[in-house]
């Protein structure tokens, strides 16, 4: 709890399209409820210094783990939060980001910076600055433990809506037909 | 005795992605280089290969969730290609004005969640409460405009496509969903608030403009080449037409450029230090061709505005005497003037009777080897390129994403700012907040960026001329 009574709040981005972070700015007008039950201490929306994280109620995640500093930052915010919640199929079970575990690390790169039509001055890159790819991309309950799971790709504003005022309300989501359609 | 020194800010805040700056210093504590690098890889180019084309429609639009909609739709041209076959009509409209949904609900992300806590609360106000909560505690008013414009675009999107966020309406060969009446009668209803939350940010933007003229001005202004698409007239075009590359007077160096041939205009290199790849002008070499996309590019490189409100404000943006607008504040003028585009755009598609035809399919089977699909994304100038075998079996992809144009753009950017705001060793918030924001002006998706290439935190380290860290400061984007 935030010294003001608030339910604290940090969400995080590792390798996903931000469509689950954009389904919940598609809450809308639901944002300005939300702000009064909740604190969101960090985010990709809101400035924050990483050696001042504090510690949080709930941790939301969207993406799986691709690099060593996203394994490292979803241990840090496991290590800081009471529950964490992976959002969307990518931290769930991978998706999108995890096609290329069917080829080699190495191929890709080379498609991505050297092989391609339109490029003409080509490297790989491998600056110390940049973080270290995994050979595989995983999802998150392969690094951490997850308390709760917001599958869809992305799971719509009503669903996460659902899940967030559930939890708020001390009980947790249950998932059904009615809750898991999205179109 | 100072030695040269490296600041890095990790990560970028407030922005789509992540991402990594540094500042080099040299030994008299002046900034000598600063870089912006995205940190993240996922390899949309070769993961792809092997798919059925049809599915790359569904595919790509994962690349990002801000602007999915452009990646349907250059993915949904390149297929269109592909099987060689016209769009009917009533589809193409239907594209399109999803596509101007997906402009507005983008543009007003940018401005009002993003950028607007910077210009209403300070660039030094308390990092703390900068951002979209922190403006919905100091002016719940103006953060409800701004939600409430984003959700109309969103809206429009769902109206067309039947959802937000990654729809399945886009096809090749078309769109697999009619409009009905009520879903144009209800966009209509709309459109009056729209416009009034449209005209209340430009205001807004405008009289910050004012009291801020100077820094406004010359905030990371630079030189540069323009790229974007434009409608045969050489009006502003965000759906369809050719490509435009103008210099940094606004010359036009290349008209009328089938966006299929973009391989004889553009040319990319990597670098050791970003997965993202740094696209320039092949005839004038790298880096010196650097170019801009994006919003200021194309309100620099159009001849008009089709549409009279949005045509009026671009006629502000050429007053006395300005060929071109080179600061990158501008980027957020020219959004806006983009927004009332695509309200307008969309009013005269919602009135045409045609847009709730129901034929909005041609079929067909591929019959060409590859398929261009070219758009004008919310940040820039968008290009899908496909190979396929006989039975439409993806062999290579290639893409340039909007953000992927601007990069040498953005590293500029960052240099210029840092040379004005960064002057000892010490790192202070409001200076990071600058540079960051030089970054934010061009909005940049870090999710395109990444496809092949990832995203974007930010972290400022300042380094010395032995390589040592001796001073940091870091905003998580976690
Ligand atoms: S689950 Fe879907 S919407 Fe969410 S980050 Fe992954 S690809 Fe994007």
């Amino acid at each position: 709890m935030s010294a003001n009574g608030k339910v604290s709040v940090a969400t995080m981005w590792l390798s996903g399209c931000s469509g689950c972070h954009m389904s919940f700015l598609d809450l809308d007008e639901r944002l300005l409820d939300l702000s009064k039950l909740v604190d969101i201490k960090a985010s990709p929306i809101v400035d924050i210094k990483f050696d001042q994280m504090p510690e949080v109620d709930v941790g939301i995640v969207e993406g799986c783990v691709n690099n060593d500093e996203e394994a490292e930052h979803l241990r840090h915010l496991r290590d800081r939060c009471k529950i964490l919640i992976a959002l969307g199929d990518c931290a769930i079970m991978g998706n999108v980001p995890a096609l290329r575990n069917q080829f080699r690390l190495a191929d890709c790169l080379t498609r991505g910076y050297v092989d391609t039509e339109s490029t003409q001055i080509g490297e790989i890159p491998s600056d110390p600055v940049l973080p270290q790819l995994l050979a595989r991309a995983r999802p998150l309950q392969e690094v951490v433990k997850v308390d709760v799971s917001i599958p869809g790709c992305p799971p719509d504003a009503d669903t996460i809506w659902y899940a967030l005022t559930e939890l708020l309300a001390g009980r947790m989501p249950q998932w059904n037909e009615r809750n898991l359609k999205y179109d | 005795m100072i030695e040269n020194q490296t600041i890095t800010i990790n990560p970028v805040t407030r922005i789509e992605g992540h991402a990594k700056i540094t500042i080099h210093l040299d030994a008299q504590g002046e900034v000598d280089d600063a870089r912006f690098h995205v940190v993240e890889f996922r390899g949309f180019e070769k993961f792809c290969e092997g798919r059925y084309f049809a599915e790359m429609v569904q595919i790509t639009p994962r690349i990002c969730g801000i602007c999915p909609v452009s990646h349907l739709l250059a993915s949904a041209k390149a297929c269109d290609a592909i099987l060689g076959v016209t769009i009917p009509p009533a589809a193409k409209m239907l594209r399109e004005l999803m596509h101007m949904g997906q402009t507005i609900q983008s543009h007003a992300l940018s401005f009002f969640h993003l950028s607007a806590p910077d210009l209403l609360l300070g660039f030094d106000s308390d990092p703390a409460t900068r951002n979209v909560m922190g403006l919905i505690a100091a002016a719940p008013d103006i953060a409800r405009k701004g939600i409430r414009l984003r959700k109309y675009g969103q809206e429009m999107i769902k109206a067309t496509a039947g959802r937000k966020i990654h729809a399945e309406f886009p096809v090749p060969g078309g769109v697999n969903k009619a409009l009905t009446v009520a879903e144009r009668d209800e966009l209509l209803r709309g459109l009056p608030e729209a416009y009034e939350a449209a005209r209340f940010a430009l205001d807004l933007l405008l009289g910050y403009h004012e009291k801020h003229q100077h820094e406004v001005e010359s905030f990371a202004s630079f030189d540069s080449n323009y790229a974007g698409l434009v409608q045969p007239d050489g009006a502003l075009e965000l759906y369809d037409g050719n490509l435009r590359f103008t210099d940094p007077h606004g010359n036009i160096v290349h008209d009328q450029v089938d966006p299929s041939r973009y391989l004889d205009y553009i040319r990319e290199a990597a670098e050791a230090w970003s997965y993202m790849k740094f696209p320039f002008i092949q005839k004038l070499g790298y880096p010196q061709g650097m170019y801009r996309v994006g919003p200021l590019a194309r309100l620099n490189l159009c001849t008009k505005i089709a549409t009279p409100k949005a045509n009026a404000e671009l006629r502000l943006w050429r007053a006395n005497g300005h060929a071109v607008r080179t600061s990158s504040f501008f980027y957020h003028w020219a959004r806006l003037i983009e927004i009332l585009y695509g309200l307008e755009r969309a009013e005269q598609l919602l009135h045409d009777p045609a847009i709730t035809s129901t034929d909005i399919l041609a079929s067909g089977t591929p019959q060409n080897a590859d398929g261009v699909g070219v758009m004008e994304a919310p940040r820039g100038t968008l290009i899908h390129h496909y190979w396929v075998d006989e039975g439409g079996r993806v062999e290579k992809v290639n893409l340039i994403v909007a953000t992927g144009h601007n990069n040498l753009a953005m590293n500029r950017a960052v240099r210029a700012v840092a040379k004005k705001y960064v002057k000892s060793q010490r790192l202070q918030e409001g200076m990071l907040n600058r540079v960051e924001a030089a970054i934010r002006c061009y909005d940049p998706c870090l999710s395109c960026a990444t496809h092949a290439v990832g995203k974007m935190p930010m972290v400022v380290e300042l380094v010395d001329a032995a390589g040592a860290v001796v001073d940091a400061a870091a905003r998580d984007a976690a």
